[in-house]
């Protein structure tokens, strides 16, 4: 059935215009054979005679004479309970020397959107063990929550470590990992792999690497192949997934260059018009469904280019996902890890996630109350550059202090240090107590008689 | 499913509100001969749909937990049957728009039978009481055109009216700030700007609680899924304070996730206006909630980059600003054609982009809506609720409602309004001068000021959506605080003249007893005491 066209009319980019006979699909698979090799591309454009197809390992090499043929089918994606443990490229094939995966199922990587009246309120609390994120942007289950950070930043290490930390709250399981690399270099890849391998993750893990050196157009089917895979994983075998990908400035990149190369007309910065709804179609399948066990939580990165949140890549991101993580430099320049700024971070969904039954009942004032000193502090630092520390008020002395001492205390952390949420809370309470008890307007009373330091050793006895 | 959008020449293009993956050259393409159409008739209220009327919960017994292509839902239910009442009887001659019977659709709505507006109208040949499916007709007209209780109108065409009115009656909501200072008419139109962390989401609740409205429609255009499960969520569990009934009972939803079919997205905003229009002709008042049209803007923008339109400002189609025009204009109350009168009034929420206002959805937005409540998320970080601003918003209305107020109020209420302003305005202006030299260096009147307006702040403007009596506030209650507060000033004033110093003025008992006169349900006698405490006092000052 499968009919082979040499009848390629033109090369231009990542795109071949073909000429046919059959009528051939919107989205459909092609193979394309020029001597030994196998490429694969999708189509972009199909009309009566001509047909355009994108060709994801790039178009070296092809010529009038390759073949071209069409499957008739979608992109798909073979999916086996096996495929936990293994690497793949960017587009799907093994890449760590291992058999081809046997496909239990295949399914359609474009996806489908999950019906709203049949999603379920994200409430569970998710420990990471950091801090800044733990404490003041808590993350929940089915979450979409990106790290924006800057080049020369850890984001990377941050990354790792909650994908090497992240579990429920006094459950034992843990998270199935799936990563996606989208355009990194290979030393980054390679730290990636090894830190997984060090820590027995992989076991655990999917892998995707499109690296730098890969077509680029494979980059726009890397995070729907991961994606697709942790549907299954999630809603077919019960697995709870967080998937990371980095970085989604490289995928936003290739929309960027497909779009210029199919002469669309371009949107602000040059990126495609649709780019809205194409990263809306990835952070959107993040989530859980009533009645299934599995949950699909996610951490995009993306680095800001120059460090500019209002760049329609971040600017975008942040109206789909549901709050983002910020990577400062400045901290980062002081030497502190993870170098998190609570500030303009922000967790939509840490109201449904904590508290009484999720975590413990004071978490909210305690955040508020950091939050609230750590930002006037911050102001103050500006004052103080000016006026001097000197004319400062007592009152605001003292929370110059604490906003020094809660970068170093509570933002600071091991790499490998793994802070459960009582810990976090107590460093929070451990800071505020050295303010003047009159000074915590935001905590109740109650919490104060019976988590602040100062009485919690009697308040435990009783 | 899909709809045609553009013709040329012997083509057709067709915009698809499904995916396309997998369709190729020569599939079958079927043409209904119809436009968009939404099915409307009894069984709307409480359904949760998607942007082009299919009920979400159908879908996914259909279809399992993600929607799949090619599903074709009915709006309403087909199979049940409901009690007609007929209104007319053989041998009366009706109009189109006219009601013909009635359906009890909720416990507290009845659902108006009508004459479908696109018929001719005729004289009643057969009528039938009883139960019957929308289907089956319940009515036949002298030429034999057999009536149901279901008809089809196409979603992008304006239902007609009698007469479109004036907005001379304000849409009560219990909120001091937007009822006392910015107030929407029935029929009018407001935004509010969408960023996050600004109190939309309670905002929102509130006003679908509070709101003088009969009918509720909620439009979520390209929001989080995630959002809408927790709206889904919660909106079912909302009740009415006013009839302790489900306020789901009188609310309709649709849903259309920033993930679902683009072109879907563009049309839900219609579907809903429609269904909107479709209550009001029976002579209800409704609510309709946009959220987000920048969300709609972008749809549209995408549809036009993929149709290779020339881009008008950043990359928006050019006709823009007519859309949001012609969508807009769509509100208002009337005298519908069933004699009577309804109201569609929208709040529509903005996103923009980075935070700018100056973009072009915005701006255009701002042309086309009289009232603009600015949520400010500084005031929200205070914990200052409603978290609207008051020196940035606007309500265009303040005229065309005086004469309302005037009659069911105080003749005072417009005259106070604006005294209230021009302090606050006032004390913005001294908030400048003390961050700069402190308080305690301003003369002993802008003192006075700068109390003043803390206390129209705190005591007035600020109110809780969580306390049983704060909640909401009746037109009386507002006019009677803000006059107290108003005498106070003039009491002080009066008094700084004497020589009096401030901090005596200011730290009178009877102040801080006026701060909780607004948690009082029966409020007048306390304030009347409060009052005469006042002016014994400030009569004792020396």
């Amino acid at each position: 059935m499968t009919k082979e066209y040499k009848t390629i009319t033109e090369i231009s980019g990542p795109l071949i215009f073909v000429e046919k006979t059959e009528p051939v699909g919107y989205n459909e698979l092609v193979e394309i054979r020029t001597g030994g090799e196998l490429k694969r591309g999708q189509v972009l454009d199909s009309s009566d005679d001509i047909v355009v197809v994108q060709v994801f390992e790039g178009t070296g090499g092809l010529s009038k004479e390759s073949a071209v043929s069409f499957t008739g089918d979608v992109i798909k994606m073979p999916l086996s309970p096996a495929i936990v443990g293994r690497v793949l490229s960017g587009s799907g094939r093994p890449r760590d020397g291992g058999p081809e995966i046997v496909p239990d199922v295949s399914r359609d990587i474009a996806g489908a959107a999950i019906n709203p009246a049949s999603r379920e309120k994200p409430r569970a609390f998710i420990q990471t063990g950091i801090s800044t994120i733990d404490g003041t942007n808590t993350l929940v289950r089915g979450q979409k929550l990106p790290i924006f950070s800057g080049a020369g930043l850890p984001h990377n290490d941050v990354a790792l470590q909650i994908a090497r930390q992240a579990k429920a709250l006094g459950e034992a399981e843990s998270f199935a990992v799936i990563f996606c690399a989208m355009g990194i270099t290979n030393e980054e890849a390679q730290h990636f792999l090894s830190d997984f391998e060090r820590t027995g993750a992989l076991e655990r893990a999917v892998v995707f690497l499109n690296l730098a050196d890969d077509p680029a157009v494979e980059r726009i089917l890397t995070p729907r192949l991961g994606l697709t895979t942790a549907e299954y994983l999630a809603f077919d075998l019960d697995m709870h997934v967080l998937i990371i990908y980095t970085d989604m400035t490289n995928y936003c990149e290739s929309l960027r260059q497909m779009g210029a190369a199919r002469q669309e007309v371009p949107g602000r910065r040059g990126y495609p018009g649709y780019m809205y709804t194409d990263l809306a179609c990835q952070y959107e399948r993040a989530g859980i469904i009533k009645g299934k066990k599995g949950s699909i939580t996610q951490f995009p990165i993306l680095t800001m280019p120059g460090d500019d949140i209002t760049h329609p890549i971040p600017d975008l991101s942040g109206y789909i996902t549901e709050g983002q993580i910020i990577i400062s430099r400045e901290l980062h320049r002081k030497g502190i890890y993870p170098p998190v700024d609570i500030r303009p971070s922000l967790s939509r969904l840490m109201n449904s996630g904590i508290g009484k039954g999720h975590t413990r009942e004071d978490h909210r004032a305690v955040s508020d109350q950091l939050y609230a000193y750590y930002a006037e502090g911050n102001d103050l630092r500006g004052l103080a550059a000016i006026v001097g520390k000197e004319a400062l008020s007592e009152r605001d002395k003292l929370v110059l202090e604490f906003a020094d001492k809660f970068e170093k205390r509570f933002v600071n952390q091991g790499r490998d240090e793994d802070r459960s949420i009582f810990d976090t809370l107590q460093i929070g309470w451990d800071l505020l107590a050295d303010l003047p008890e009159a000074m915590l307007t935001r905590i109740d009373d109650k919490f104060i008689k019976q988590y602040h330091p100062k009485y919690a050793a009697s308040a435990a006895k009783k | 499913m899909s709809e045609v959008i553009g013709i040329s020449g012997n083509k057709h293009i067709i915009q698809v509100y499904e995916d396309t993956g997998g369709v190729r050259p020569g599939e079958p393409v079927k043409e209904t001969g119809a436009p968009l159409v939404a099915q409307l008739g009894p069984g709307i209220l409480t359904q949760i749909y998607d942007g082009i009327q299919r009920p979400l919960p159908m879908l996914a017994e259909a279809s399992g937990d993600f929607i799949s292509r090619g599903l074709f839902v009915d709006g309403i239910d087909h199979k049940k049957k409901w009690e007609f009442n007929p209104e007319v009887k053989k041998g009366d001659v009706v109009k189109p728009g006219q009601s013909i019977g009635w359906v009890q659709e909720q416990l507290l709505i009845k659902h108006k039978i009508m004459i479908p507006p696109n018929l001719k109208g005729g004289t009643i040949k057969e009528i039938h009481s009883g139960n019957f499916t929308v289907e089956e007709p319940v009515a036949v007209l002298d030429d034999g055109t057999k009536i149901t209780m279901m008809h089809k109108w196409p979603v992008r065409q304006a239902r007609p009216v009698t007469e479109k009115l004036a907005p001379t009656i304000p849409l009560s909501t219990g909120q001091r700030v937007i009822d006392g200072f910015f107030s929407l008419a029935k029929g009018g139109t407001a935004a509010i700007p969408g960023g996050f962390g600004t109190g939309k989401t309670v905002m929102q609740q509130t006003l679908s609680k509070w709101a003088d409205v009969d009918i509720v429609v909620y439009v979520g255009c390209g929001e989080r899924g995630n959002e809408m499960a927790d709206l889904l969520h919660e909106f079912p569990e909302l009740q009415d304070p006013k009839t302790g009934r489900p306020l789901m009972e009188r609310s309709i939803v649709y849903a259309n996730t920033s993930n679902m079919p683009v072109a879907a997205r563009e049309a839900s905003v219609y579907t809903g206006m429609t269904t909107s229009e479709y209550y009001r002709d029976m002579g209800y008042d409704v609510l309709m909630t946009a959220d987000s049209t920048s969300r709609w803007a972008e749809a549209m923008r995408e549809m036009g980059s993929r149709l290779e339109e020339m881009p008008g400002e950043e990359g928006y189609p050019a006709y823009l600003g007519a859309r949001l025009a012609d969508f807009y204009e769509r509100a208002g109350r009337a005298e519908v054609l069933n004699g009577g009168q309804g109201s569609v009034s929208i709040v529509g929420a903005v996103s923009p982009p980075g935070g700018d206002f100056t973009e072009p959805v915005t701006q255009n937005t701002l042309r086309m809506v009289k009232v603009f409540w600015a949520l400010d998320s500084k005031l929200t970080q205070r914990r200052h609720f409603p978290s609207i601003n008051w020196l940035d918003s606007y309500s265009l209305y303040d005229l065309d409602l005086e004469p309302w107020f005037v009659e069911n109020v105080s003749a005072d209420w417009n005259k106070n309004k604006r005294r209230a302003m021009a302090i606050l305005q006032e004390n913005a202006e001294l908030e400048e001068i003390v961050m700069l030299v402190g308080s305690d260096a301003l003369p002993e009147d802008q003192q006075v000021t700068l109390e003043v307006a803390r206390m129209i702040i705190n005591f007035w403007l600020a109110q809780s959506a969580f306390h049983p009596v704060d909640t909401h506030c009746p037109y009386k209650k507002q006019f009677d605080l803000l006059q107290a507060i108003l005498k106070y000033r003039d009491y002080a004033f009066e008094a700084v003249q004497k020589g009096i110093p401030v901090g005596q003025i200011t730290s009178l008992p009877s102040k801080d007893a006026l701060a909780k006169v607004r948690l009082e349900a029966e409020y007048e006698p306390i304030l009347s005491k409060v009052m005469a405490d006042m002016e014994n006092e400030f009569k004792a000052l020396k």
